[in-house]
């Protein structure tokens, strides 16, 4: 992977009519006047297929797009294909595009396989020349070097398939878009195409892949965007964003909306007034949810201050005790709990687990209480959000919440960065310096106990 | 407009294969097979001599033997109708292509005007052959590149401007065949335009129409061997190079909205 990235997508929506055949003269002028079917049209007219969806596809990487159908993975392989423009939002891909969004669309089923080829290849943007280079390739590829001079109506729908693969995948372009047609064709033609696309990937050519198929994302992808009713959902890791989207098709949306509620109560608290509230354009979204078997269930968290009580509000130095109430209603032997600190903006800040540091797993039956103290908090100022979790040795959850509850720490010292190290000033020979004046660190009202000042003094 | 003729000339090949693919695979399959391209408009014109000798004979003496008039007029006629019936549906027919391929759709309805033109060449050594059978064939046959130009760039323009119309209005689709035929009897393809008296509504109404021109410019260069109506040929060409400005704009206009709206 090298510096540029080979498609970058910024809050990028795209909205289409709703109602096909309604106000036509007002799309058309609309249409004239601004080059848009969408200028006249009220939000009730419209249908939303993507709503600022921003990413980046890394020169080289391979980059999957999972969801639902209808959730948008197509229209946004549309856009990026450059079929369709975003109604907001700009896209930019750099270098050349072939999408496999349907194999030999074009083709004319009453020529030849050979004139076929030679019009699709066209159509993708070949020219004359580098089609004279690369026939002999296409056809071997197709394996249909006995039928090429046939119609190509009379060609079953595999060799009607590898025909337009074998011309798409042999325009030879820097990024590659697949649509799910993986799915069509035999098992020895799905083995050929994945094999050329692990010889794309070699070569370090980028490949945009929409699919249903988990299995291959987890095995090829570097990068999957989790796109939901048009939205982002989840990117980042293929194995994290694949068991993310899983529990999520499994606890149905219901699920999701709790944990989406709970994050933007978290959000919302973590955003003073002064600040525009500023989840847009976060690439690598954390997505809070929950997920798992339940066979460990974590019934209550408590974030607790150094005199046990409940708060949300610490400041630096103080101790943050995590207590988890679980209940395991069967007896399990095999369990871990772990945590997981991460900023607003989805960055990892810390994370541990029982099995890391060698605790040994006995025996959990019914109620016990888990406790973490995280002794002199040293965090700068901001919103953390934490991942709590059961699960066994191998990494299946029982119980998994991932940013659920969150913490804010406040100091009056604006330092930046995420980890804020025990330190001090100190000034020797001809350096003068005013030492900051007294004020009072803590006044945040229940913040007042066992708290060690953030700010040294030299 | 310059845009456009670079995107066409850009596409040019694709362009050219594309007419290939239609003209071979028009007939793929029939008996005949490339010969419909001359057997068509010779059955065109069996019929139009069997209505306008033997059912409502044309005595004009100028316009004798009248069946060779006729074909001087139709087979261009053919030509530009159609151009404009088929642009007017390729979009949508073709609408596989644009959702799915980027594909410069503009190429679509210039194939259609190509390879019909590519049929009225065909036509014309058959035309030729009979003029000269009749000892019609003057040599300002050789000026045929010129009226052949400006029903070019006219027919161009309109098909474009169709093609994208249509993908928002389906109606034009209907509407389309009558305008077309009501816009054959209005051009003289049929009767003589020098017959129709100068000062008359009939006349000046027939002086708004291009296709007049180049028609009338076609039957004096192939059937009378004298050309006087340069006026009017360049009036059409005018009246072309507006209709290919709007054409070019309007496809360009509402080019984003094709893949949605197929």
């Amino acid at each position: 992977m090298t510096t540029t990235p080979a498609i970058v997508a910024q809050a990028v929506s795209k909205r289409y009519r709703r109602f096909a055949h309604r106000n036509q003269l007002r799309t058309l002028k609309s249409a004239l006047l601004t080059g848009s079917v969408l200028a006249d049209l009220t939000p009730e007219e419209t249908f939303t297929a993507l709503e600022d969806v921003s990413f980046e596809v890394g020169r080289g990487s391979t980059f999957a797009v999972i969801g639902e159908n209808g959730s948008g993975k197509s229209t946004l392989l549309k856009l990026v294909a450059g079929i369709t423009r975003p109604t907001q939002g700009s896209l930019v891909v750099d270098g050349r595009v072939s999408a496999l969004i349907e194999l030999g669309a074009g083709f004319h089923p009453e020529i030849s396989g050979r004139e076929n080829i030679a019009i699709n290849a066209m159509m993708l943007g070949l020219s004359r020349k580098e089609l004279a280079l690369r026939y002999d390739a296409i056809v071997d590829f197709a394996e249909l070097r006995d039928f090429i001079d046939a119609p190509v109506k009379t060609y079953s729908s595999g060799m009607y398939m590898r025909l337009g693969f074998a011309v798409a995948i042999h325009v030879d372009p820097d990024v590659l878009l697949i649509d799910e047609v993986l799915a069509v064709g035999d098992e020895a033609f799905t083995r050929k195409c994945l094999d050329k696309i692990s010889e794309f990937r070699r070569r370090g050519k980028t490949i945009l892949l929409v699919t249903h198929s988990l299995g291959l994302v987890e095995k090829m992808c570097d990068d999957v965007l989790w796109l939901n009713h048009g939205r982002t959902c989840g990117r980042g890791e293929p194995k994290r964003v694949v068991d993310e989207y899983l529990s999520y098709v499994a606890g149905g949306e219901e699920t999701l909306l709790r944990s989406r509620s709970a994050a933007d109560a978290a959000r919302a608290e973590a955003t003073p007034a002064s600040e525009a509230p500023d989840d847009a354009g976060a690439p690598g979204a954390y997505r809070p949810g929950r997920w798992g078997s339940r066979e460990v269930e974590i019934q209550k968290v408590r974030l607790l201050d150094a005199r046990d009580r409940e708060r949300h509000v610490f400041v630096p130095g103080e101790t943050l005790t995590l207590s988890l109430s679980v209940h395991a209603p069967r007896p399990v032997s095999d369990f871990v709990f772990g945590i997981g600190l991460f900023s607003a903006d989805g960055t990892c800040v810390y994370g541990t687990n029982t099995d890391l540091e060698d605790w040994a797993p006995r025996r959990l039956q019914g109620d016990a209480e888990v406790r973490l103290s995280l002794e002199g908090l040293r965090l700068v100022e901001g919103t953390y959000l934490v991942d709590l979790a059961a699960h066994k040795r191998d990494g299946t959850p029982y119980d998994y919440l991932r940013g659920l509850h969150s913490f804010r720490v406040k100091s009056r010292v604006k330092d930046i960065g995420i980890y804020r190290p025990l330190h001090h000033w100190s000034f020797t020979g001809g350096a003068e310096v005013e030492p900051p004046p007294e004020r009072p660190e803590l006044e945040i009202e229940q913040a007042e106990g066992g708290a060690e000042l953030p700010r040294q003094r030299g | 407009m310059i845009a456009a003729i670079r995107s066409l000339l850009r596409h040019w090949p694709l362009v050219e294969s594309l007419v290939e693919r239609e003209l071979k695979a028009r007939y793929r399959g029939s008996v005949l097979g490339f010969l419909w391209s001359f057997v068509n408009p010779l059955l065109l014109l069996l019929t139009y001599t069997l209505v306008f000798t033997v059912i409502l004979p044309n005595r004009q003496p100028d316009i004798q033997p009248f069946f060779l008039f006729l074909f001087c007029g139709i087979l261009p006629w053919t030509w530009f109708q159609a151009s404009l019936s088929e642009s007017s549906s390729v979009l949508i027919a073709s609408s596989n292509l644009i959702k799915k391929v980027l594909f410069p759709a503009e190429v679509l309805p210039t194939v259609c005007v190509f390879a019909n033109l590519a049929h009225f060449l065909l036509g014309l050594p058959i035309l030729l052959l009979f003029l000269a059978w009749q000892g019609k064939l003057a040599w300002t046959a050789v000026l045929l590149p010129l009226p052949l130009l400006v029903q070019l760039v006219l027919t161009l323009g309109l098909s474009l401007l169709l093609s994208a119309l249509t993908v928002h209005f389906r109606d034009i689709q209907n509407i389309l065949n009558h305008v077309l035929h009501l816009w054959f009897f209005a051009t003289p393809v049929i009767y003589s335009y020098a017959a129709i008296a100068e000062g008359t509504p009939l006349r000046r109404a027939l002086r708004l129409n291009p296709m007049t021109h180049v028609i009338v410019t076609y039957q004096q260069m192939l059937f009378h061997g004298n050309v006087d109506h340069w006026r009017g040929l360049f009036l059409a060409l005018l009246v072309g190079l507006v209709a290919f400005a709007a054409g070019a704009f309007l496809f360009d206009r509402l080019r984003d909205t094709l893949p949605e709206e197929v």
